[in-house]
């Protein structure tokens, strides 16, 4: 609190707290010997540090349940999603510092912890206030059905007006009903001053600090494990100690109703870096996992599209320029950089490979096939050529068969836990009686299904699709040789087709209305969508968010092209 | 366009998923997803339309119905959580429930949950259910009904036998009394009631009161309230012709039948009665209702009605009066009833498969189409070369008859 002098080393002021509850400075990780005063509540591992004025935690008079803040929530599902994320493979340095110390300053930032006055305090003000007349100072009770009308963008809770009728009741003493000591306070809160933490918003939590520690996962990755279950999201609540009660207004910022989306976790990302006042992320290099050189490759691979494409690749990559540090790195608070989704650039890099080479226009891929199967006939040294057809086949059916499945897994998910969530005690028994007929259902109609629900999630695993070079039967293309493709020129190899067409003329502008293109499958050749739609598997995205980026890769690309202000068609040649 | 994947949407698509697999009968594959899908039932989505629980007991009850491995057993414990789930639809559920045992053979555990149903109350809902509550004491007292057809057996038995059976007697009259008076009671209300009917006219029979019967039938087929059933007519006409009433009523009985029902079966009854009318109108009537009967494709080989016709109209030629008659009917029909009825192709069939019916409509086709035509020349001479009497005297009629077809289609 208030603690201004300077940094012995660095002369800087700028203070961080670590886990002793000593100073350190942040700019040269220089650790002091001060200390604060800790009021330690002992029941979060991590422990809370609060400020001395904030009073000591009062212990109702039934021990199985206390008081809790809403930030304390929040700190045990990131703490759990960091052990998660440990157990997947990530270095432990994040879950031990970095996704710490953003934690922290993020509650130093928003004033819920280690400052002055707490936001929380004014909570204790408004319960103590309630037979006071006077409305000046007081902050505004907070209205029940106010409360539960805020939308937010992962509150789908469609709460029905019976629940705000029953329980009005109480809180018209006390604050707005809430397991948490400040959950009617929290939802108050508007959302521009200070960025109020959300479920989606743990993720973009656990990705910043991803990114800051360069790990090998890229956010379609991380959002991918989160629905396979291997990091704790849905019902994350259900690892609260005993004591912690969740219930009224809880329920609203801690029930998840949908699966978080990448653009909201990614754009919140963002948003909280800023907030944090954060300075420029460690540099992305070519060494770098993330680097559009590596996951080009690694898709490539993943795509069972051959190995040689990947030259292509770094040629695109260098060309346009996406390949540097400064480009790729992530500096909070540029508005003038647009910032870069690294799984969806390298996905769109190869997307424009394959236009180049391939034109994709539903009719010139099959003929260059064709050409390619020729050639092969005469193909006596080396390994066979790439052909298009095949490819697709493969591919195609891989596809259809993974996609079915994952639509069927999509469909039979089981949202609910054993322990449900009620707004109130009198919803308890209810909900109670509901989940066990619901469990009494489940069993019936499982013996009648014949199979065992598995109870193992599948292994989490990088990979979706996998091609071995060891099947004989010739459906890994890693292998093949673009050469029944390509003709010399010059020495040099280039592709047959001089053509290329480009997705959109003109890029809208993403401020009005929110996308740079629109995709319309009708509007796009076949094949091109079979491309999208493939890596829109793997990513677990929008095929028309990949178009988006596919259009920004070709603006770069064909830049002076385009200036030139071409005549009339979208036709260009290279 | 946002592909939010969200707890109600995935419902949404697991529905679907259940309903392709029980149009395609995959039952383990319907349970799969079923077993998914009763997790709706925690969220409440009252503003929905259809609340999952609704379709989750429909769904339900319709994959332990067409599974291999759904027992009653399983069933009954089904239902009877599906009871618990909205206050709303309890009647319902256990009407449906009922239907169920009684499919299955289980009469008495139908009768027990009827009965409990019936006792069942619940402030308001009680009378927002009402309509299900008379469906319920309905079917109650058709079980009763049942008791007593039973118990009546039982006595007639043992009459024969010369056993007096007070116990059974004094069981089966008050199996009656709660049949009556619940059969009564849903009677009252339009609608289709086919069964119930049948049963309470049976009871008033049975204990001697025929003018409440009678009045229960007219009421059935003549209030314009209920809607339009053949069988109300049928019932009625029935129930006249088993105590004799006049041939007057049983015409008027039947006359609606006709105009709704052309084709059934009683038409035959109808006509052999108008047919022997000594009125006029009458008569023609009679023509008219055999007619009308033979335009059916189910009736093309009906040897009964042929006569019918036959006779009539052979009775018109040879009195040589009302051949208008004819002609009227012949009119609207003489386009289609030679292809229809008369083709060479059906001379040649109905000879070999039925030489009465064959003789039958050649009689008609003659007078309808002359001697010369396909059927007639066809059957006649086959009729003749086997040397059968009738087809001769037939020949011979005709002959003397040749020119009646003309002033018929003229």
């Amino acid at each position: 609190r208030d603690f201004n002098e300077r940094c012995a080393q660095c002369s800087d002021v700028n203070w961080g707290l670590t886990d002793g509850g000593r100073f350190y400075c942040r700019s040269c990780h220089n650790v002091t010997e001060r200390t604060r005063e800790v009021v330690n509540t002992d029941f979060i591992s991590n422990t809370r540090i609060q400020t001395i004025s904030k009073g000591l935690r009062k212990q109702k008079k039934n021990d199985s349940s206390c008081e809790w803040y809403v930030c304390e929530g929040f700190q045990l599902i990131l703490k759990k999603q960091a052990e998660a994320l440990e157990a997947l493979g990530v270095c432990p340095q994040m879950k031990d510092e970095v996704l710490c110390n953003f934690w922290r300053c993020y509650l130093q930032k928003s004033q819920q912890a280690y400052c002055n006055r707490p936001a929380a305090e004014t909570v204790k003000a408004l319960s103590v206030c309630d037979s006071s007349t006077d409305g000046d100072s007081e902050p505004e009770r907070p209205s029940l059905l106010h409360l539960l009308s805020l939308s937010e963008s992962e509150g789908d809770l469609q709460t029905d007006c019976s629940f705000a009728s029953s329980t009005s009741k109480v809180s018209e003493s006390t604050s707005a009903y809430s397991g948490s000591v400040d959950g009617s306070l929290y939802l108050m809160k508007n959302q521009k001053e200070t960025l109020r933490m959300t479920m989606p918003m743990t993720l973009s939590f656990c990705y910043m600090a991803l990114l800051w520690l360069r790990e090998p996962m890229t956010l379609s990755d991380l959002l991918r494990f989160v629905v396979e279950g291997h990091i704790p999201y849905l019902n994350v609540f259900q690892h609260f100690p005993e004591k912690m009660k969740l219930c009224g207004l809880d329920l609203k910022i801690f029930c998840v109703e949908s699966w978080p989306v990448y653009e909201e976790v990614y754009n919140k990302m963002l948003e909280l870096a800023a907030f944090l006042d954060l300075p420029r992320f460690p540099d992305i290099t070519d060494s770098c996992f993330l680097h559009p050189d590596m996951l080009c490759m690694k898709y490539l691979m993943e795509a069972n599209l051959p190995d040689e494409l990947h030259t292509w690749t770094c040629r695109v990559v260098k060309k346009i320029c996406i390949g540097e540090a400064d480009f790729l790195t992530l500096v909070p608070g540029n508005k003038s950089t647009r910032k870069v989704k690294y799984d969806v650039l390298a996905a769109a890099v190869i997307v424009v490979v394959l236009k180049i080479l391939f034109l994709l226009d539903d009719h010139y891929e099959w003929l260059l096939s064709d050409f390619a199967e020729e050639r092969n006939k005469n193909n006596k040294e080396g390994g066979p050529y790439f052909e298009f057809k095949k490819w697709y086949t493969v591919v195609k059916c891989s596809l259809d068969v993974e996609q079915k499945k994952l639509d069927e897994e999509r469909a039979k998910y089981l949202w609910r836990c054993e322990k449900p969530l009620f707004y109130s005690a009198k919803k308890k028994s209810k909900v109670l009686k509901r989940r066990q007929m619901v469990v009494n259902l489940q069993n019936q109609f499982g013996k009648l299904s014949g199979s065992v629900r598995p109870a193992e999630k599948p292994n989490p695993s990088s990979f979706q699709l996998s091609w071995s070079e060891e099947n004989t039967d010739g459906s890994c293309f890693h292998g093949h040789s673009l050469k029944g493709i390509l003709q010399e020129k010059c020495g040099l190899l280039t592709a047959l087709n001089s053509d290329y067409w480009l997705c959109t003329v003109k890029l809208c502008t993403e401020k009005l209305c929110g996308h740079l293109a629109h995709y319309r499958e009708v509007d796009f050749p076949q094949t091109y969508h079979f491309v999208l739609r493939l890596f829109s598997f793997l990513l677990r995205i929008q095929p028309s968010y990949i178009h988006d980026e596919v259009c920004v890769v070709e603006h770069k690309l064909f830049n002076k092209k385009l200036c030139k202000k071409p005549k009339c068609n979208t036709v260009l040649r290279k | 366009h946002e592909e939010k994947l969200n707890f109600k949407k995935s419902k949404e698509v697991c529905l679907s998923y259940i309903q392709d697999a029980m149009l395609q009968k995959q039952w383990k594959r319907a349970a799969e997803f079923f077993t998914s899908y009763v997790e709706s039932l925690e969220k409440d989505f009252s503003r929905e339309y259809v609340s999952p629980s609704e379709i989750i007991w429909r769904v339900g009850s319709e994959i332990l119905c067409h599974h291999s491995h759904g027992s009653v057993k399983e069933f009954n414990s089904f239902i009877e959580q599906m009871k618990t789930l909205g206050i709303r639809r309890y009647l319902k559920v256990c009407l449906e429930h009922a239907f169920h045992l009684l499919c299955n053979g289980l009469i008495d555990e139908a009768y027990q949950n009827l009965s409990l149903a019936e006792s069942w109350r619940f402030g308001e809902q009680t009378v927002i259910q009402d309509k299900e509550m008379k469906l319920i004491q309905a079917y109650r007292g058709l079980l009763d009904y049942y008791n007593w057809s039973k118990q009546k057996n039982i006595l007639l038995e043992h009459g024969q036998d010369g056993f007096d059976d007070l116990s059974v007697e004094h069981e089966m009259h008050s199996c009656f009394r709660k049949a009556a008076v619940s059969l009564k009671e849903i009677i009252k209300v339009p609608g289709v009631w086919d069964l119930f009917v049948k049963c309470y006219v049976d009871l008033l029979e049975f204990y001697g009161d025929h003018n409440e019967a009678r009045q229960v039938l007219n009421e059935y087929a003549y209030n314009s309230k209920f809607p339009a059933n053949p069988n109300a007519h049928v019932y009625l006409y029935e129930f006249l012709k088993r105590h004799g009433e006049s041939k007057k009523s049983l015409i008027s009985a039947l006359k609606i039948l006709h105009d709704i029902v052309p084709s059934h079966e009683l038409m035959i009854d109808f006509n052999t009665m108008l047919q022997k009318s000594k009125k006029r109108k009458k008569r023609q009537l009679g023509l008219e209702v055999i007619f009308a009967a033979l335009d059916y494709a189910g009736w093309k080989e009906n040897v009964k009605a042929w006569n019918c016709l036959a006779r009539q109209m052979k009775q018109i030629v040879i009195s040589e009066k009302h051949l208008d008659w004819i002609k009227q009917e012949w009119n609207s029909r003489k386009d289609w009833w030679p292809a229809f009825h008369f083709s060479r192709y059906l001379a040649k069939r109905n000879w070999q498969k039925n030489e009465s019916l064959s003789y039958e409509k050649a009689l008609v086709a003659g007078i309808l189409l002359g001697k010369e035509c396909k059927y007639f020349k066809y059957v006649s001479h086959q009729g003749c070369k086997a040397q059968m009497k009738r087809f001769r005297v037939l020949k011979k009629f005709m002959n003397k008859h040749s020119l009646v077809y003309l002033r018929i289609s003229g």
